[in-house]
């Protein structure tokens, strides 16, 4: 799960890592009246949606005046923003945060994430603030210096002065910045983030630290004891598919090609996709029905399937273990007369009492219900009947 | 022969008398493991499927000499009950629960390693070495004994290879579920030298999939010390990057983690890498017969 800018802001100032003040605001009526809150000479009007680039997307900018902040957040309220990370159709920006300016003296870029082969946390730093790390672990690795953080030892000045020495900090800044990083990693581990960037972390003309931007991901295992967390999440920023699909068990995502999937565990789900792709389709979208495979799942699994105007036909691929496949064949008959599919279905089903199931599917006499005997059979039906053949 | 689990081998289960721990250890009770008992916390002294049920782990393996659990607790209390496994001083810890913090799992490890136990899982199908041993969640009879040793990341997928292996006309000495959290317990790397150690196993089917680089790393350790044919299938070339498929772990970040990158790696220490999962028994045919 991810959160907006302004509410990792939020977490960043109960554990005293310093940020910019600033008002999260949905009418630029509001926004003036934010700026004339915080006072000063310039703002600075930020479009909040859960993705990166915003800058160059053209969902940032600076005031000069409280009528600049007006007109800004005018433009900047409904727009719908593309970066590189929204993908072609954008992000649709439903409110902005109204930040005071900063005196920067110089961008930094710093980072919290979980680093999988050490099994532990890292922390990165780079002199190259304001650009994508991306870029910069690309082109520039040398200039990004990294530090794994022992869960068992926590964040210790060492590691702060690793960093600092390593971004060329002058000794009167050091123990400033290693105040900083020690808070930035109290808030990644209380609150089970998966990730923090700060970029750019900015330092002032008198020698402060600054997170000028905020951005965080949490793991979703651990939300269930993370209430403060949880209530940050913005239904708005997923797609409601996605949500709707979680909301009965499944595990669904969008693609954009034209033969619907349903499957059951999330290897087998990629592997179906990628099976078809081989085959010469396009998978329209990955979905685990999990475990169960029931009538109801089935069911369900057809219409968000089916949401998608694209879907030509549908692969039903179930590696039947523990559920066995004959009634996971029924499920799928009872399931067509919940929901009503008009695009074929193929049907593979294959493990405990296979044979049992094609024969019930088969004996069903249901017109767009064809059977498949194994994996690459299933696919190469479903990628033929996509191309009307 | 086989690696890690065998007929001979006393399995406990933490989580005993729950509801998957009961349904999941009579299966693996009817597939031959020695489940010799079972802990939950105060229902100690009690039977459950004719075996003894202990309140501390530390008990059952004194009475039972137990030496692998297996572990169907809920994710909040996981890496308790893992840290617990490795105090009582058990050897092998079979994580199947899902949905276990990673940060959790994180401290888990950490203990379990300082303390030489092995960990599989979590969120895994667990292990089971054909015909003898059963200590997981997977339906042991696609599980044909033969030759083939397999390491998965995905439960399904391990189920459809078996089988694929299987009805070409060979059989698996033992197959591991690995998991596919971002954080999980023995790897490629590590049981890749047990199957190349094991006389019965002639050749190793290999599941991977996008997210972290578990899969180059074990590219790497092929390469250099694996003898014996390797077939890998590596899920999501078709996924999009930043979406996390399913499992925790299934994530490519930015352009890191991809299934190319991994087919590559895999490609160039040797491996067989198929394209499509369907193809995975028949390169183990074509793998076999050459030997």
């Amino acid at each position: 799960m991810n959160i907006h800018e302004y509410q990792a802001k939020e977490l960043f100032k109960k554990y005293n890592v310093p940020t910019v003040r600033g008002h999260i605001v949905f009418t630029p009526d509001e926004a003036v009246k934010a700026a004339q809150e915080l006072g000063g000479s310039i703002w600075v009007v930020k479009a909040q949606i859960h993705a990166g680039g915003r800058g160059l997307g053209g969902g940032v900018k600076l005031a000069r005046s409280t009528s600049e902040v007006r007109s800004l957040a005018a433009e900047i309220l409904g727009m719908t923003l593309v970066t590189h990370q929204t993908g072609p159709e954008g992000k649709l920006v439903q409110k902005v945060y109204i930040e005071e300016g900063a005196d920067i003296k110089k961008e930094y870029y710093l980072g919290l994430l979980l680093d999988r082969a050490l099994e532990m946390p890292i922390m990165m730093a780079s002199t190259e603030g304001g650009m994508a790390i991306e870029d910069v672990a690309h082109n520039t690795p040398e200039k990004i210096i990294k530090v794994a953080i022992d869960p068992l030892t926590g964040f210790q000045p060492f590691h702060g002065r690793k960093l600092a020495f390593g971004l060329g900090l002058p000794v009167e800044e050091i123990n400033t910045f290693i105040k900083f990083a020690s808070a930035l990693y109290k808030v990644y581990m209380d609150h089970d983030a998966e990730m923090i960037e700060i970029n750019p972390l900015v330092k002032t003309g008198d020698g402060k630290f600054l997170a000028l931007d905020a951005k965080m991901g949490f793991d979703n295992n651990a939300l269930y004891r993370q209430d403060q967390v949880r209530e940050m999440r913005d239904l708005s920023e997923e797609e409601p598919t996605e949500i709707e699909a979680d909301k009965y068990g499944l595990s669904y995502i969008k693609l954009d090609g034209n033969v619907g999937c349903m499957v059951n565990g999330a290897g087998l789900a990629m592997g179906t996709m990628d099976t078809i792709n081989y085959e010469g389709g396009k998978p329209a979208n990955f979905l685990d029905v999990g475990g169960s495979a029931s009538a109801e799942t089935v069911a369900k699994g057809f219409d968000i399937i089916l949401k998608d105007p694209n879907v030509k036909v549908i692969f039903v691929n179930i590696f039947g273990g523990i559920v066995r496949c004959d009634r996971v064949a029924n499920g799928i008959i009872e399931a067509t007369k919940i929901t009503n599919v008009n695009v074929p279905i193929i049907v593979r089903l294959d493990g405990t009492n296979a044979i049992e199931a094609a024969d019930i599917l088969n004996n069903a006499g249901i017109a767009n219900i064809v059977a498949a005997t194994d994996l690459a059979d299933g696919a190469r039906k479903a990628v033929a009947a996509a191309k009307g053949e | 022969m086989s690696i890690l689990v065998n007929k001979d081998t006393k399995v406990i289960v933490q989580g005993f008398t729950g509801k998957e721990g009961t349904f999941h250890a009579e299966q693996c009770m009817a597939y031959g493991t020695k489940i010799v008992g079972g802990v939950t916390p105060g229902k100690g002294g009690q039977e459950h499927l004719g075996q003894p049920v202990f309140n501390t782990v530390s008990e059952a393996v004194a009475a039972t000499g137990a030496t692998v659990s297996m572990i169907f607790v809920p994710p909040a209390f996981v890496s308790d009950a893992v840290m617990e496994a490795a105090d009582a001083g058990i050897t092998l810890a079979v994580i199947i629960t899902e949905g276990a913090p990673v940060k959790d799992m994180m401290f888990a490890k950490a203990y379990a390693v300082k303390k030489d136990m092995m960990t599989i899982g979590p969120n895994c199908p667990g292990i089971i070495t054909a015909d003898e041993c059963k200590i997981g969640i997977m339906p042991g009879f696609i599980f044909k004994k033969g030759h083939v040793g397999l390491i998965s990341k995905s439960g399904t997928l391990t189920y459809e290879s078996a089988n694929q292996v299987v009805k070409e006309g060979f059989g698996i000495t033992t197959a591991v579920g690995i998991g596919g959290d971002p954080i999980i317990g023995l790897s490629y790397k590590q049981l890749l030298p047990m199957f190349e150690a094991d006389p019965e196993t002639h050749a190793i089917v290999m599941i991977g999939e996008i997210g972290g680089d578990l899969e180059i790393q074990a590219a790497a350790y092929i390469k250099e010390h694996i003898t014996k044919p390797v077939v890998a299938f590596i899920a999501g070339q078709t996924a999009p990057a930043g979406k996390r498929m399913g499992h925790a772990g299934a994530i490519i970040s930015g352009s890191a983690g991809t299934a190319q990158e991994k087919m590559a790696a895999l490609e160039a220490a040797g491996v067989t890498v198929v394209v499509s999962p369907a193809d995975i028994g028949k390169a183990i045919a074509k793998v076999m017969a050459a030997l």
